[in-house]
Formats: C-alpha cells, structure tokens, sequence
C-alpha cells in the first residue's frame, strides 16, 4: 500500500510547490494586460485493464497541461500546453506562449459578454489516498477472479492522484489534489447479461475488494435463470441508482444551462415555462461541497457549495439554472460556478422515503433496472429520452427477482418518469464518482436515491 | 506525439476567446513477459527512461496474467513516411482573417431574421506530427493537417424551436487538408444561408409522421448509420470482449466471418486510408502495420473483421482466422491503441438521388444526425435527425421536424434496397469518436452514396 510517491519530472505538478514555482515565474505584473491566469490540470494514472480474469492492458500516464491566459479590457486568450516537468523550460516556453498570446489581444475585437473575477480569491484541498500499486491489483484480480472465483471478469482500474490548480496576477491561489482510484468490473454469465460492479474510494482495502467481488460472484448466478423478452409496452418498474444515474446525467446535457434555456433548447422548457413539474419530493442539486469536483473554475471563479436546480418539483426562485460568467454577461444572471459548458458536475438529488432495502417489496410486480446505456433524446423540446437496458435487468414478481430480461429501448418523457410518474424515492442516496477518462480522469459524481416509477414505455 | 489545434469561434457575430494548444508528449511499450506502456510529456532524456522503466515495470508484473502471450505476437517492422495532402496549411492564414470569415459565414446565417435566435460559426484545426519507432527496426513519421469548419443556427417560432447545423451539431463535415477543405465544404459561399433558411423551414413544419415506410438517408446521416452499426459492431476488440466492461461486445461473433449475409447484395463496405482528403487516413496504424485498402463487407456478405494483427492473432488463437486490417489506433500519446474505425466507407452504388427519390411511392428522406442510441451488442438502435422531407408518389414533398427512425442492425442492412452513385457521395467523419478505457476520443473517416432502406419503422415528435 503506497501514498502514491511522485518523483519524475513531470509529476512535480502533482505537488503545491512545482505549480507555485510556475505562478511567480509567470504572474508578474504587466503594464500590456490587466490579468495573466494559470490552470494546471495533471496526474499520475495507473490504467489496468482486464478481460477474462487476465490483463489486456496496463499503463502508466503521467501528463501536465496549463491553460494560460491573457486579458485586457474585453479581450482574452488561451492557450494550453503540455508540459513537461523541467521548471525552466516550461516557464520559458510559457513566457513565450503569453507573448503570443498578449499580440493577438490586438487581433481581435472587444468580446462585450467576457466576466473575470473581481477579486482574488484562494482554496485549498488535498486528499490524501492509500491506493495500490499496479502489480497488486493484478495480483489480486489473478487470484480471486481468475484462480478462486473463475468468473469471466471485464474490468477496468483507474487510480493515481488528480491535481486542478489556479493562480492568477490578481492573487488567487487554488489547489485541489485527490488522490482516488476507481474499479468497476462485469462478471459475465453469457452473451451481454452480466453482474456490474464498482469499488471506488481513496483508500483501498484487499478485504472490501475480496467482499465486492464474491458477493457479485454469488449475484451472477442469478442470470443463469431463462431470460424473458418483453413486449413493448408501460411497465412498472425500478430504477437502481446506476439507473437513475444515467437518466440524470441525461438530464444535465442541456438541461439546466442557462444559455440552452435562453435559446429554447434545454431538454427542460416545459419545466420553465411551467407546463411540467417534477414530483413533489424531488429536490435537485448542483452540490460541489459534496463531490470531488474543485470548488473553482477553470477560469477561477469560486464555485458556491449548492445551486438548487429543483425545489420541491418546481422551479426554484434563483432560476434552477447554472449560469456561466459569458451566459451570465450575456442574459444579465448572476454566474454561479459553471464551466463554459454549463453542465453539471456533482448533482445530488434528495432522499426519498421509500426503504432502500425494501426496493422489491415496493415495485412488488414489474421491471428491475440495473443499469441504462447509451441515451440520448428522441424530442429534446418534449424531454423525451431513449436508451437501451444493460447488464442484470430482472422480471419481478412479488418482490421477487424472477427471470434475467433481454435488452429492451425506452422512449419515455422522462419528466412525467420523475414527476407524475415517480412512485418513490429511497432513502438512501448513493454518491456515484464518475469512472469517464476521456483525455484525463474526471472528477465528477452523481448522488441519488433508488427510485420506483409507473408507466416506463419500452419500444423495442 | 505532438499536435498543435485552433479553435476558433464567432456567435451571434461576437468573437469568442480564441484557444490555442500544443500537445507534446510519447507512449514507451515493452513487452517483457507481459505487456506495459508507460506515457508522459516529459520528453527529456531522462523522463523518457522514467517511462521505459514504468513500463517495463508493469510488463514483469503483468508477466503470465495477460490475456495472450504478447511475446509471441509478430510485429510490423516498417519504416515509411505520410502526409496528409494539403494545398494552403491553416497556418497560411492570419488569425484576423479566420475570425473575418466565421464573421462573415456567422451574419450570413440569418441575422437579420427574428426567427432565429442564435447563429454559431466555427473552426477548428489541428496539425499533427507522429514518429513510431521500435526496438527491431521500425521507424514511421506520419504527419496530418485536419479542418472542421461548421455553423449551427437555431431558431423559434410559434413555440417550436429547431437547431439546424451544417454537418450535424458534432461536427460531421471535417476532413485532412489545409484552407481548401473550407472552400471545398461551401463554409463561406453557401452553408450560413441554407442552414438558416433549413433552420425556419423546421420550426414552421409538422412533426415527421410515424409508420414504416421507405428511408433514404443522406450521407451526413449514412455516416453515423455506418458508424454505429457497422464500423462498432466489426470492431474485433468488441468481438473479443475486451470493451464489453464499457462500449460494449457486438451481435458479431468470430464465427460469422465469411458466411454471414450482413446486409443486401447492394451492400458493399471498405476500409481505405488511403482515401483521398477523408479524415483518417494514414499509412501506419499505431502499431506499425502497412495499412492497405480492404472490403469488409462485399455484396452484403461479412468478410473481415476491423481489427489489427494483435486482435488477428487473438482470434486465431481461438481458431478463427477472420482477417483485418491496419487500424490498430491511439487518440493520442497519453492512450495505449486499440482496435478503431478509421476511413470506413459504403462503397457507391448505380442509382441517381432522381431514380431514388423516383421510386418511393411513400417515404421520407432524411438528413444530419441529432441523436443516436444503440444497445451494447449494436444491434436495436434508434437515430434521429435534424431535418427531413416526405416524399409521395416519387417527387419531394414537404419538410417534416424531428424526423426518427428505430431498427435492429442485423435485419436493417438486408432492407438496403438502393444505394446512390458516385454523384451522391460525400466523404464525411466526426473527431468525436469515443471508445477505450481509459476512454480514447478519435477521428474517424465516414465517405457515402444515399442509400434507400425499405420498410423501415419511422416517427417523430408528439406535438
């Protein structure tokens, strides 16, 4: 078990002191600019991959990148750089690229929507982990999965320390180092039915491993039982918190945006016009105190800790929108710590009354949902959403789990699904850390209850 | 590695923060028993051993735990250099005037129509260099220039609002080539004012109707049909099941190599990086393997797997030898390669767009994906698109909104029942390719003719 120990050039990044060397080289006052920034996005992966209980791939990757900035009266511009660990060269070269950067402020026009903070501001966070070593993992994914348990285990590890870091000539210092890792694994009973599993944390433990691993071990049994194929039609069904993870994370692509809200393309209109409601009990939020997520931009705007995106089922007296500093310049909304993109990265939806433990006993007779893939919307206007089941969806009856399904399509409006629809929510919600790894490890999470829904349309 | 990008971006005529950025970095892999790679953008000597010896550390460890003997896998000892074509290098203009024609192309989509209620224009281009080299010899230098221009408007009226883009709103109109990729694509002549005018037509037409009936998809939505249900399901990683813990496994099974009828006789599906100006070409793919044109699918019958010579030699291990070719791919020099599309094109057909258009009696034809949703096997899929137009009694009729279409790729290719000539080709692709894990965004080439399906279930929106 290691603190994971840093110690070639690029990794420097990894580490308070190598950033802030970077930020005095670069932040000097400059009579040709009114702010200089830096971003640093760096970490030091280890990526295993496994198929049939052997490895497919491991990898170790360790990359630096900064965002530098420039900006002067209503003109910025950035460039980013990968970086490569050695302090003088990477200060020259970004020297050299905020030259460039300060001769195009020249080249282009006055942007009226541009908003950079007022004052400096500063943070701190550093979560310390205890993660594997790379052969360990191996080792033990060998002798349980492959040697003990014989499963046909797919999966995949992600662990290493993630760093976000800001610093600008105003004065603001941000550092937000976690150190995590992230396994989620299938056992696979045949074809595409398949028991998914995930074990994430900061610190690792071979016994919680071992423990995750034979209990899905035992649940995979379960698929062996003759599938049923549904026919299409509105089911009664429930929804696990992987489940609902998806539908919501569908919900924030365009969703609660202020700009797709302005221009009429939030999947949420109805919402805002009034024309939907949410069910009574569905409280909605952006909660960066609770993730993972740093609690600054990219741009070094202060995140506040909660945004109310849903109260009660309505809209919320703030707007239920997460507003960037251009959409917030451009529509007159106060910013409130989105990204450009305006999309969520830690949304927490509220506990419901509905005993997790009893998730069965209340759908009693219908579908049970572990796992939805690959939505997308089929009406954004309308909120309708499509997307296929996965993995160990069961017929129940009773309570009961009683046969494996096949894979079934929805195409449901999935604000009736969490509003008339919405049976319930358990009481429990579950913090779901993000497992994406496009270009980097991604810091996002989702928290979310269970829930039982009426009327879930299957198409094909 | 080394990539340098622009992006550049002009809304509602207003010209947003210009972003630069230069990516340097390298992949080190050592087979030693196992397998182990090791990346970093620490280029210096030092870092580069660092990186040997991470690697080379995981190899030992991953040594009799891997999913083949890496060791025995033969590797391409190639050497030979590629460049992408290109007639005027993106970096031939000036920043000011790239900005001038996103201003230019940004008014011309609309801006004086109340109607529309926001007009996006953008570019972006990316230069990028890449030298493999192996310890028994190999050495290839490849080098491209990539171009993406598009423009998006949306527009509302009457309490619809509809988005109409120029190639899809993710960026399907992108191809290898300098400057003379945007007067190619009619980014500046022509796409501002038909996007904004599609954009009006769809917020004043009816939702599409529902029922089955003949589909003639354009080729700005035949690339994401071949996308997602033939590029993912022939991928032999899939097939393996080495993504069935993310992307997914595949309704193909090695077994099928050489015997199963995958679409009609009309359909005809190749591999060829070396299309001219097409997004993916290459000469090398990341593991040093020539890479040559191939039918995959001929006359509707499934020849060959998208998989490189490690998958290869997976699945002759197995007893299959279902063929492949060079596609063995990283996004970048932070990812370990993995079977990918590359240029994965339908090859054209004899049909006219008149012909085709002439003998549906009821029908729709459809442009520009909007959403797609396919199941983990890429079999039951269900895409839509931005814009479409009935057609009756073989003459275009009216414009119809939110246009969908749902089939199972198994029995949706055998319903192929016209496919268009060279006339009606357009070579298309998207950068946005995601598969992997760690997951690896990639660029991939989509080159095709219109294509009639017969009876296909189709509907749009409520209201």
């Amino acid at each position: 078990m290691i603190d994971v120990a840093l110690n070639v050039n690029s990794c420097s990044y990894t580490k308070p002191a190598g950033f802030e060397a970077l930020a005095d080289a670069l932040l000097r006052t400059d009579p040709g600019v009114d702010r200089t920034s830096l971003y640093l996005r760096a970490e030091a992966s280890d990526f295993l991959r496994f198929n049939k209980a052997a490895l497919r791939q491991a990898t170790s990757v360790q990359q630096a990148y900064v965002t530098i900035a420039v900006e002067r009266g209503q003109r910025r511009a950035e460039g980013t750089l990968a970086l490569g660990g050695e302090l003088s060269l990477d200060a020259q070269r970004l020297r050299a690229e905020r030259a460039l950067l300060i001769s195009q402020l020249d080249l282009i026009s006055d942007d009226p929507w541009l908003l950079r903070p007022e004052t400096a501001s500063h943070s701190t966070r550093d979560d310390r982990g205890a993660l594997p070593e790379a052969g360990h993992v191996m080792t033990l994914v060998h002798e349980l999965a492959s040697v003990k348990l014989k499963q046909d285990f797919v999966g995949f590890y992600a662990g290493g320390p993630v760093v976000h870091a800001f610093a600008d000539s105003l004065g603001s210092r941000h550092w937000h180092r976690v150190a995590s890792f992230h396994f989620d694994w299938c056992l696979y009973h045949r074809a595409d039915q398949a028991m998914k599993s995930v074990y994430a944390g900061v610190r690792w433990d071979d016994a919680a491993f071992s423990t995750k691993l034979e209990e899905a071990a035992r649940s995979v049994r379960l698929l062996a039982r003759e599938a049923r194929t549904l026919e299409p039609g509105a089911y009664r069904a429930a929804l696990s918190t992987s489940a609902m993870v998806e539908l919501l994370r569908t919900l924030g692509w365009s969703g609660f945006s202020l700009k797709a809200r302005r221009t009429g393309v939030s999947s949420l209109m109805r919402f805002q016009r009034g024309e939907a409601e949410f069910a009574p009990g569905f409280d909605l939020d952006e909660a960066i105190a609770d993730g993972a997520s740093p609690c600054f931009t990219a741009e070094g705007f202060m995140r506040p800790p909660r945004v109310a995106l849903v109260d009660a089922g309505t809209l919320p007296t703030s707007g239920g929108t997460l507003n960037s500093p251009r959409s917030s310049a451009e529509y007159g909304v106060a910013a409130n710590g989105a990204e450009a993109d305006e999309e969520p990265e830690a949304l927490r939806l509220g506990a419901g009354t509905l005993l997790q433990g009893e998730l069965l006993e209340t759908l009693d007779t219908g579908l049970y949902i572990s796992n939805l893939w690959y939505l997308n919307y089929s009406d954004r206007q309308a909120c309708r959403m499509t997307g296929m089941t996965r993995y160990a969806c069961f017929w129940v009856e009773h309570g009961k789990l009683v046969a494996p399904i096949n894979v079934m399509r929805f195409d449901d409006d999935a604000m009736r699904l969490l509003g008339s629809g919405l049976v319930g929510l358990t009481d429990a919600p579950e913090f779901t850390p993000s497992s994406d790894t496009y270009g980097c490890r991604h810091l996002g999470s989702v928290t979310t209850p269970a829930a039982v829904v009426e009327g879930f349309r299957l198409t094909l | 590695m080394s990539e340098f990008s622009e992006q550049l971006s002009v809304r509602q005529d207003l010209t947003e923060v210009p972003r630069r950025s230069q990516d340097d970095g390298a992949m080190v892999t050592v087979v030693d028993g196992g397998l182990g790679y090791a990346a970093t953008s620490d280029l210096s000597q030092a870092g580069l051993r660092a990186a040997f010896e991470r690697a080379h550390a995981l190899a030992r460890a991953s040594a009799g735990r891997t999913v083949c003997d890496y060791q025995g896998i033969e590797r391409a000892a190639a050497s030979g250099r590629y460049a992408s074509r290109v007639e005027r290098p993106a970096a031939s203009a000036t920043l000011p005037e790239k900005l001038g024609w996103l201003q230019e192309v940004c008014a011309a989509a609309g801006s004086s129509d109340a109607r529309i209620v926001d007009r996006h224009a953008t570019l972006w281009s990316a230069r990028t260099e890449q030298l493999y080299l192996t310890s028994d010899g190999a050495r290839t230098e490849q080098q491209w220039e990539f171009m993406t221009p598009s423009v998006q408007v949306t527009a509302s009226a009457n309490g619809v609002t509809q988005i109409r883009s120029s190639a899809g709103q993710y960026s399907g109109f992108c191809q290898q080539g300098g400057i003379e990729v945007i007067e190619r694509s009619g980014f500046r002549s022509s796409e501002g004012p038909r996007v904004a005018r599609e954009a009006v037509e769809l917020v004043g037409a009816a939702p599409c109707p529902s029922g089955s009936m003949e589909l003639l998809l354009m080729p700005d939505q035949m690339m994401l049909q071949i996308h997602e249900s033939i590029g993912h399901p022939l991928e032999l990683d899939r097939i393996l099941g080495d993504e069935r813990n993310f992307a997914g496994t595949s309704f193909v099974s090695l077994a099928m190599f050489g015997n199963y009828q995958y679409g009609s006789e009309l359909l005809n599906v190749s591999f060829d990086p070396q299309q001219a100006d097409e997004f993916a070409g290459f000469a090398f793919d990341d593991d040093g393997t020539p890479a040559e044109r191939a039918l995959l699918i001929e006359r509707g019958l499934l020849k060959r797997a998208l998989g490189g010579s490690l998958s290869q030699a997976r699945a002759r291990a197995q007893g299959f030898d279902v063929g492949g070719v060079a596609t063995t791919r990283s996004s970048s020099w932070n990812r370990a390669p993995i079977d990918r599309m590359s240029n994965l094109n339908v090859e054209p057909g004899s049909s006219t767009l008149e012909q085709m258009i002439g003998s549906i009696e009821h029908g729709v034809v459809m442009h520009t994906n909007c959403s797609w949703s396919i199941d983990d096997s890429r079999n039951k899929f269900q895409f839509g698109c931005e814009y479409a137009r009935m057609v009756r009694h073989g003459r275009l009729a009216e414009v119809v909104r939110n246009p969908n279409y749902r089939g199972i790729s198994a029995t949706f290719w055998r319903s192929l029942s016209m496919v268009g000539d060279a006339s009606t080709v357009d070579v298309m692709g998207t950068p946005f390719c995601g598969k992997g894990e760690p997951s690896q965004v990639i660029r991939v080439g989509h080159a095709s003719p219109a294509c009639k399906f017969s009876k296909v279930d189709v509907f749009g929106c409520a209201q």
